[in-house]
């Protein structure tokens, strides 16, 4: 049992845990936004070395997670195309839309290639004239303005056989939905670092006064995580609900300022369906009109498709802070890594995947983790 | 596939009228786009994303970081044989029961 030396500082993470725990008088429900963030928490057992009275709600930010079933069904209708060479991050590959994923479009025949970076789509439609190459433009404010990026380069080269299947999202209107709800628990959360790296803490400030909720920004290691843990239950013991920044090695408040001049310039905010959450107001970007002939939607007129979810399948309520991914009834049994249902069970960043490859499917473990950090 | 990674540059050229470096991730080198940090110098830390300097990053955390990732098997998972990680069986690993108890360090050391 050696979750602690794996923080890398064991000192500095047992430093941190004895300060929540002194900290901490009543019961806290903070929600971690980033899909990342929920990962390393299930991987180090960070929710069972906290006191039991700061419980972690996983949030909806994981980008693969959160495409609606209908623009996954739009990938595999386009990506079936003889003319087309569809190129995708791979975590997209083994997504089910309805009745199959893009893996099984390759076996059929279609040409789905896998790119680290989108200018690697845009090379591929440099190398292939004649044929159409379409890059799939998922993920948050991380990952859309390289997205953006691309569309501007492929117009400025002049590269008229490339477009963006686009369904971008944006956290602050998550945020707010999540707020919203009227069987919301959330009382802080932690933001996820490497979208404000791009966006700064700007938007923020006034969902914490609306909400009276304590956003704390936070990084990605285990230390990252406590320390933001740390700094939210602070606020909340001490009533306060301000914008905080517990990640300032790679968050500037301003963000990235060139990135989101192009954001800007290339998209335009748009109602966004979540899946298994609906859709939430000006959630997510789309193409401005300037840039319109570079949309896979518009260029290939994808329409008429019957979409259909799993019924068993709850990654919505999972999505949601609303159910912890083994109280799904499929969870481990019908819904596998090999045989996912639903998204957040192929997704590195899913929730569920993270409670299938780190965790034991029931609570009893705290007590086991606890005496195995105090080992330490 | 949000996992931003920090890398240190190596090398800054111009590709098609574009500001491109050439990365060192812990000994992966790939290429990364400057356009969003024009001023990063050769030498110079940034966390990346899909092939995209987004911030900088003073030397010392992104050692530390580059360090952790690697130790966690993260660098493979983020620039492995894109094929491999999303095969559903590539590994093996994807199949196997979580442990009660063990987490994240047993799992690690059973590998
Ligand atoms: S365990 Fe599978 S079926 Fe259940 S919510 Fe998660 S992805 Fe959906």
């Amino acid at each position: 049992m050696k979750y602690i030396e794996e923080f890398q500082d064991p000192a500095l993470a047992r430093k941190l845990l004895d300060d929540i725990r002194a900290t901490v008088t009543r019961p806290w429900a903070l929600m971690e936004v980033c899909g990342g963030q929920t990962h390393t928490i299930i991987r180090h057992g960070i929710d069972q070395l906290l006191p039991d009275e700061v419980e972690l709600i996983h949030g909806p930010g994981c980008p693969v997670c959160v495409t609606p079933l209908e623009v996954i069904d739009k990938a595999l209708e386009i990506a079936s195309r003889p003319e087309v060479i569809f190129c995708s991050f791979g975590d997209m590959l083994r997504v089910p839309g309805t009745g199959r994923d893009l893996f099984q479009v390759r076996g059929q025949g279609g040409d789905v290639r896998v790119v680290y970076s989108p200018l690697d789509a845009l090379r591929v439609a440099q190398e292939n004239p004649d044929r159409e190459v379409v890059f799939f433009g998922i993920g948050f404010e991380t990952t859309a303005p390289p997205n953006a990026m691309t569309v501007y380069q492929a117009r400025r080269l002049g590269i008229p056989n490339f477009s963006l299947l686009v369904s971008h999202v944006r956290v602050p209107p998550a945020i707010e939905a999540i707020m919203r709800s009227p069987s919301c628990r959330v009382q802080g959360f932690l933001a996820a670092g490497h979208v404000c790296s791009v966006m700064g803490t700007s938007e923020y400030p006034e969902l914490a006064e609306r909400f009276r909720v304590p956003i704390v920004v936070t990084g990605f290691e285990p230390l990252d995580i406590l320390e933001g843990v740390r700094r939210t239950v602070q606020q909340l013991e001490r009533g306060e609900h301000t914008v905080e920044n517990a990640y300032p090695r790679a968050v500037q408040p301003e963000g990235n300022p060139a990135a989101q001049a192009m954001l800007a310039d290339v998209f335009e905010v748009t109602d966004r369906a979540w899946r298994g959450i609906g859709v939430i107001p000006a959630s997510g970007w789309r193409l401005s009109s300037r840039y319109r002939e570079y949309d896979a939607e518009h260029r290939f007129s994808v329409t008429g498709i019957d979409t259909r979810e799993p019924a068993e399948c709850r990654s919505g309520e999972v999505l949601q802070g609303l159910l912890k991914p083994h109280e799904c009834e499929a969870f481990g049994t019908t819904c596998t890594p090999r045989t996912p249902l639903g998204a957040t069970m192929v997704s590195s960043e899913g929730a569920c995947a993270a409670y299938y490859l780190y965790r034991r499917l029931d609570l009893e473990q705290k007590t086991v983790s606890r005496e195995g950090a105090s080992v330490v | 596939m949000c996992l931003a990674v920090p890398g240190k540059v190596l090398g800054i050229e111009d590709r098609d009228g574009t500001r491109m470096a050439t990365v060192d991730f812990g000994g992966v080198v790939k290429e990364v786009c400057l356009e969003y940090l024009p001023d990063l110098q050769v030498g110079e830390y940034a966390i990346v994303h899909v092939g995209f300097a987004l911030q900088r990053l003073d030397e010392d955390s992104a050692r530390k970081t580059l360090e952790l990732f690697e130790t966690l098997g993260l660098l493979q998972e983020e620039f492995g044989d894109p094929w491999e990680p999303a095969e559903p069986d590539a590994n093996g690993r994807t199949e196997q029961p979580a442990d009660a108890g063990d987490g994240a360090a047993a799992q690690e050391a059973k590998r």
